[in-house]
């Protein structure tokens, strides 16, 4: 009679939980960035978020220098992989980015709130716009330090 | 026009010349501190839509029922901002109205004011008025329940409303005019609580928990404590509410509460909401709220609408 440990069963249903959670969680980030409308979408959020940033009294004045082709070029990539998309942002972390900078909470908030109300115009469903928010909330600590 | 004669200045009372000093030095303000004046900072409501709560029935900035560890307003840590309430909830045999302001300091430190009026309209209790003062502060001690998305860990606040009920009206035929005539042993009473609060942005979910030292007998309208207990108890009450949007917010709470006066069956209150932010400067939240039955006179559940306005800066 062949021997069979509980320990191993254990372990290979954990095993199992392990692949079938990786895999959902996997499946879930791919939704994420279908919800967002992939690559054509997230393109159409970020032209819409451009002029809401550069009409933004409360932000407006920070990106002046910006030039904001490159900036709109750099969003998508970001939200892109942010939503588990095939892209991959490369340069500076988000603290160096933004050093000396003197970011307050405020503009923070502002540009969060523009990205809402661009998801919100381009029809992005309310569950995906704040999984999205998620992601960019901890960047917080890392770009305010006013 | 800001020359007296000095004949004239000598027979005036010593606190006019004083006031009078004081209006010719305003006055004569140089233009450069009138315009620092001018620069005295604005509210900045730099705060996402909805994450400043709304009142509570206490005043607190919150859910419906109960107190958050959100600061009140759409300040930021940088910044300020507050708002005015009125609520008005109706079950079937009573009524109550709570309206208040409250403020929010730096995102940290929260005050707020509120007048409660509870009344009866069903015999025996047809002409019962209650009322109640309450004055609420509230500390946030420890985390960020909107940045910190990639911990568990939730925004915790520590606060505390001074709650002194008013004369009774309506039971004068049977000599009531205080709350202690009823059994309460106090017409005035401190609550405590730390609330623990939560954004789950991920799931577009908001939990909070609270838990409330009190003796507060339906909340403080029938005063303090009671014959069958006079000592603290803590009291737990739990909101979860679902964003559905970036302007409205549906939801449920639950609010325990202790049962201290052999007079009133006091029940614990629930209640299902709606709230809808259109922008900073106003909300407006429905619910429809279960209290318990009030009172041994009247042994049926209490249950009824509620509906909140809330106007800020």
């Amino acid at each position: 009679m062949p021997y069979s440990s509980p320990r191993r069963h254990v372990l290979a249903f954990t095993c199992a939980l392990l692949l079938a959670s990786t895999s959902l969680h996997a499946q879930q980030e791919n939704n994420h960035f279908a919800q967002l409308g992939g690559m054509a979408g997230i393109e159409k959020i970020v032209a819409e978020l451009i002029p809401l940033i550069e009409t933004d009294q409360r932000i407006s004045a920070q990106f002046k220098e910006t030039n904001m082709d490159l900036l709109a070029r750099q969003l998508v990539t970001q939200i892109c992989q942010l939503s588990g998309g095939p892209c991959e942002r490369k340069g500076d972390d988000m603290r160096t980015v933004h050093k000396g900078m003197n970011i307050t909470n405020l503009q923070f908030n502002a540009l969060a709130e523009d990205l809402q109300i661009a998801m919100e115009r381009q029809n992005v469903p309310s569950i995906a716009q704040n999984k999205l928010l998620a992601k960019l909330a901890v960047m917080q600590r890392e770009i305010v330090t006013k | 026009m800001l020359t007296l004669p000095s004949s004239h200045l000598s027979t005036l009372p010593k606190a006019s010349k004083f006031l009078l000093g004081l209006m010719i030095y305003i006055t004569t303000l140089s233009g450069t501190q009138l315009a620092q004046a001018r620069e005295f900072p604005l509210p900045d409501r730099g705060k996402l839509l909805a994450t400043g709560g709304v009142s509570q029935v206490e005043g607190a900035g919150g859910g419906g029922l109960t107190p958050w560890a959100l600061i009140t307003g759409y300040g930021t840590r940088d910044s300020y901002g507050g708002n005015l309430h009125m609520t008005q909830l109706a079950t079937q045999d009573y009524a109550l109205r709570t309206y208040g302001l409250a403020m929010g300091f730096a995102d940290r430190f929260e005050v707020s004011l509120a007048k409660q009026e509870f009344t009866g309209s069903k015999a025996p209790l047809n002409q019962l008025k209650l009322k109640q003062d309450i004055l609420g502060v509230k500390l946030k001690i420890a985390g960020d329940a909107l940045y910190e998305q990639d911990s568990w860990l939730p925004q915790l606040a520590i606060g505390a409303q001074w709650k002194r009920s008013g004369s009774v009206g309506g039971l004068s035929a049977l000599g009531v005019t205080n709350v202690t005539q009823l059994g309460a042993k106090n017409d005035s009473g401190t609550d405590y609580y730390l609330s623990a609060t939560k954004i789950f942005l991920e799931h577009s979910l908001l939990l909070n928990g609270t838990l409330r030292a009190t003796k507060a007998n339906q909340m403080g309208l029938l005063g303090f404590g009671g014959e069958k207990n006079n000592s603290y108890q803590a009291q737990l009450e739990v909101s979860a509410a679902y964003l559905l949007n970036r302007k409205t917010v549906i939801g449920a709470e639950y609010r325990m509460k202790p049962h201290n006066l052999n007079l009133d069956n006091e029940k614990a209150y629930y209640d299902i909401f709606i709230a809808w932010f259109p922008n900073k400067h106003v909300s407006l939240t429905a619910a429809y709220v279960v209290l318990g039955d009030i009172t041994i006179l009247n042994p049926q559940r209490q249950r009824g609408p509620y509906l909140s306005l809330q106007v800020g800066f």
